[in-house]
């Protein structure tokens, strides 16, 4: 596809011509790099809260972000704007800022490469809103359907287009047209006088709205939710202290993200801040472990064409049989680190500059199968959902929070436990895990990672695995 | 945009929807600038510099509600705007307490609330200023053996509020905040920390050179870090941490949360829920802090309320919605991004200070954890149950000893609030919501075994 039969081309009638001027005024003061993103995104979104339709909203933002890099230094400029004359003001401001004696100019645009990972051909924000309704609507009556100790039910449906240009001074020029769909379901269930407790579930991804049918239909989520609430009503005090810990497959996986994900972003690496920095051939992990971060699963949440600096996205091996095989680079840590991009440079919109991130990171299904792992424990923790997790890169020390977990005695699942954070420290976790199971799964379509700001949909995934040290935050001795 | 010509916008766009049959509409307008640099090892790595604005809009077609918003505040884009959220008002449902505020609720503060200082600095200004205050680290000790630098930022916008009952308001704010994170080694493990600062501008900072040692002091004290066995113990938040607790009573004490039947404050109005020496208030009419503003997000105009007193619930914070769901009025807690609809925010929230210094605390607690931070989102305020990643200083006869790390602190907020057991007498504003050193007793820890 050409720039002019694309959307910016054909909705904004930009040429090449045009971008060509505006990376020369990015380029004028000296620098050794510079780019352009243009974004045009579309939002929607409905909710149901006590069965009633209450709110919907829908809007548009636009803008442009410039960015010229000189060294390690990056100036950056956006406008809302995309009148030439505000895109040339940007160009100068960022320009300016960087200010460099360094001289490069502005090779011709090449159409980069890129995937065709989510071929959605009407995007969920084209279909007719009374469609898009009937999904909370749904949802809201088969929670209350099932039992009744539900006592309510939120229900949300959201979705997103996305279309993007990016151009950038060494040539590389592309488009991508990005959808995005998610319909969440979150339900409260009491006994009696009892404490109330929470359920949730919810699924998506770069999809068309026939995604939302059979496991992922707002029905199924909606009995998921419920069923995870009405567990909790029997939850008994989580344990405190070290214990073996297991956990199921998909979306207990953000331990991934948050114990090694994080922390092999080159952006830590470069400057020397990560507990993994300098570590590349050294053992991180169990030999059991193998963990990668793909963008280029079809359809995926954290999937993308390309990412936002252009460059194609890739499948990395980031850790292969525990050992530290590489980290994930955007276009700056790359070139001053000698490597090539991995695809991994990420932004959350025209306001942001990029920077390295996960696509959808998993680990590679092992042999044992999922029930030996379980039988395996005398005393344990096995852990089915989590809520979310953060960490200290520098440290290593990370945290995530089980919200679906089970006391596991002689080798048997028991009583449910309450919600409680598990601790540990990252290179020094990973070497624990003593089982990998044969059942890889990813998760549903959820998740939401931050970064210095920065908020982008990513995904996880997992096999059941066996963890023989952890530090579970629970409260019963 | 001049602050005249966004009001006009706001105005107008409140009169399109009507025309276009909205039975009722508000508008939220805002056009901001912002700066930010950031070195790193004495050498500028990032400045990001832009204007940005943007447009909501509510509508009301009878009890049915739709919003929309847009970056363009060009009259067609206002003009889509307003379409847009009357095309997809259409699809909702009659709710019954939908609905604005009425006219007699309407107003706004009519004293300076200090919240716009003009941004005086240079570029070069700035830079050197972020530059002082990591260099300010990095001398501290060699032990400081790298940074993630330092930064500056800053930040002025206009918002302007109108609706179809009369209501049009603007205001204009600044803010400016200077940090510094510097990372220090001991052995193969490294740790990092931060300081900062906040003003509405740069002349309300502390100075580059405070900033950076107090980052470094922090960063320096949690070299050598270990676990601690598990046990029950004694906490002691210091006030950076402590402010996270207000943070989770606010979730508790919202309407949203009340009428949903979400909240571990449920039916517990006018009951003791906090130890007797507890008093939480939301005031957002204190001049220059950063919870304070003229009107809320409804036009409502903020009053001080007491939310706790002497350990008694005393409030719920409302909006008109929520006020309307529960039989009560609204509190003036109306807070909303451009679009949507309203939820539940709050001005200055901050928990009352005390008598004893920190360091009388820490000799009172005789043994137990100071608490410096904490990870992760280990709190559900529906069932109150509390865990999660902490790391600090062990206190042992009274004084703090060895760095603490990798272990959590779990609990539940019903107990938690009723066990403060001593509050201090350091209340800082530094952000809107604010409290003191607070010890709080009977406290889960999980370490080693």
């Amino acid at each position: 596809m050409g720039l002019s039969s694309s959307f910016f081309g054909q909705k904004f009638g930009i040429s090449e011509r045009d971008l060509d001027r505006y990376l020369g005024e990015a380029l004028s003061r000296g620098a050794d790099y510079a780019d352009l993103y243009f974004e045009y995104l579309a939002t929607s979104s409905i909710s149901i809260d006590e069965s009633i339709v209450k709110s919907a909203t829908q809007g548009v933002s636009l803008g442009v972000g410039v960015r010229v890099i000189s060294g390690e230094r990056t100036g950056y400029a956006y406008s809302d704007d995309l009148s030439p004359a505000k895109i040339l003001k940007a160009a100068a401001t960022a320009a300016c800022i960087a200010d460099s004696p360094s001289k490069v100019d502005t090779v011709g645009l090449t159409s980069s490469l890129k995937h065709d990972l989510y071929p959605v051909l009407r995007a969920p924000i084209d279909q007719p809103l009374e469609e898009r309704v009937l999904f909370v609507k749904r949802a809201d009556a088969a929670a209350r359907a099932k039992d009744a100790r539900v006592i309510q039910v939120q229900a949300s449906y959201a979705d997103s287009l996305r279309h993007v240009l990016i151009a950038t001074s060494d040539g590389k020029l592309s488009f991508d047209r990005q959808p995005m769909a998610r319909l969440n379901v979150s339900i409260l269930a009491r006994e009696g006088e009892g404490t109330p407790q929470q359920g949730y579930s919810g699924g998506g991804g770069r999809v068309g709205l026939d995604f939302f049918t059979g496991s992922n239909s707002p029905e199924a989520y909606a009995l998921e939710a419920v069923r995870q609430a009405i567990v909790q009503l029997s939850a008994v005090e989580a344990p405190a202290g070290e214990s073996v810990v297991v956990l199921g497959p998909g979306w207990p996986g953000v331990l991934l993200h948050e114990a090694v994900g994080h922390g092999l972003e080159a952006d830590f690496n470069r400057k020397g801040t990560s507990a993994f920095s300098g570590r590349i051939g050294q053992k991180v992990a169990s030999e059991l472990c193998t963990v990668i971060d793909d963008g280029t699963i079809d359809s995926r949440r954290g999937s993308l064409n390309v990412d936002d600096e252009a460059n194609p996205t890739r499948q990395n091996i980031l850790i292969e049989n525990g050992i530290l095989r590489g980290y994930l680079t955007d276009h700056l840590s790359a070139r001053l680190t000698g490597s090539q991009s991995t695809g991994s440079g990420r932004r959350e919109n025209y306001q942001h500059i990029p920077m390295p991130r996960m696509t959808n990171t998993f680990m590679l299904a092992g042999s044992s199968d999922p029930e030996e792992i379980i039988r395996s424990v005398p005393k344990g923790i096995y852990c089915a959902n989590f809520g979310g997790g953060q960490v200290d890169i520098t440290s290593g020390n990370f945290v995530f929070s089980a919200s679906e977990s089970y006391l596991i005695e002689n080798g048997k699942l028991t009583r449910p436990v309450r919600g409680a954070t598990l601790i540990g420290n990252g290179p020094e976790a990973m070497q624990y895990i003593s089982m990998v199971g044969n059942d890889l799964k990813l998760d549903q379509g959820i998740g939401i990672c931050g970064k210095e700001g920065q908020s982008v949909p990513v995904g996880v995934g997992i096999p059941t695995v066996r963890i023989d040290k952890m530090t579970v935050g629970g409260t019963a001795r | 945009m001049t602050e005249t010509e966004l009001r006009i916008i706001a105005a107008n766009a409140v009169q399109q929807a009507l025309f276009s049959g909205a039975t009722d509409a508000e508008c939220t307008l805002s056009d901001g600038s912002e700066f930010s640099v950031s070195v790193r090892l004495g050498e500028v790595e990032k400045i990001k510099e832009a204007d940005s604005c943007g447009a909501g809009i509510r509508v009301l077609l009878g009890q049915k509600q739709g919003s929309s918003y847009t970056s363009d505040l060009s009259p067609e884009g206002i003009e889509q705007m307003v379409a847009s959220a009357i095309d997809i008002a259409r699809i909702t449902e009659t709710d019954p307490h939908a609905g604005l505020p009425d006219a007699s609720e309407l107003g706004q503060l009519e004293i300076d609330l200090g919240l716009y200082s003009p941004d005086t600095l240079s570029t070069a200004e700035k830079i050197d200023i972020a530059k002082r205050a990591e260099a300010a680290a990095l001398a501290v000790d060699p032990r400081i053996t790298n940074s993630d630098g330092a930064s500056f930022d800053s930040h002025s916008g206009t918002r302007v509020f109108a609706n179809s009952r009369g209501f049009l308001g603007s205001y204009r704010s600044s803010s400016c905040s200077l940090s510094a994170v510097p990372v220090a080694k001991s052995g193969d493990r490294m740790e990092r920390d931060y300081w900062y600062s906040i003003g509405r501008d740069h002349s309300q900072l502390e100075a580059p050179e405070l900033v950076g040692r107090l980052a470094a002091e922090r960063v320096l004290r949690r070299l050598g870090a270990r676990k601690v066995p598990t046990q029950q113990a004694t906490i002691v938040l210091e006030p950076r941490v402590a402010r996270s607790i207000v943070g989770h009573v606010f979730s508790a004490v919202t309407g949203d949360a009340i009428y949903r039947k979400s909240s571990f404050l449920l039916d517990k109005l006018n009951h003791l829920v906090a130890h007797p020496s507890v008093t939480l208030v939301d005031d957002p009419n204190i001049p220059g802090l950063f919870g304070s503003s003229p009107f809320d997000d409804e036009g409502v105009p903020g009053r001080r309320n007491l939310v706790i007193e002497n350990g008694f619930l005393k409030t719920y914070l409302l909006h008109t919605y929520t006020a309307r769901k529960l039989g009560l009025a609204t509190t003036g807690n109306a807070s909303r991004g451009l679009t949507g609809s309203p939820g539940t925010g709050h001005g200055n929230l901050y928990l009352e200070a005390g008598s004893m210094t920190p360091e009388e605390i820490i000799r009172a607690v005789g043994t137990g954890l100071y608490v410096t931070e904490l990870i992760g989102q280990g709190v559900n305020t529906v069932t109150g149950d509390y865990s999660r990643g902490a790391t600090g200083l062990w206190i042992e006869n009274g004084e703090l000893t060895f760095p603490v790390s990798e272990i959590t602190i779990a609990g539940n907020l019903t107990q938690m609030l009723e066990n403060i057991l001593h509050i201090g007498n350091d209340l800082e504003f530094r952000g809107s919501t604010s409290a003191p050193t607070l010890a709080i007793g009977g406290m889960t820890i999980s370490g080693a075994q």
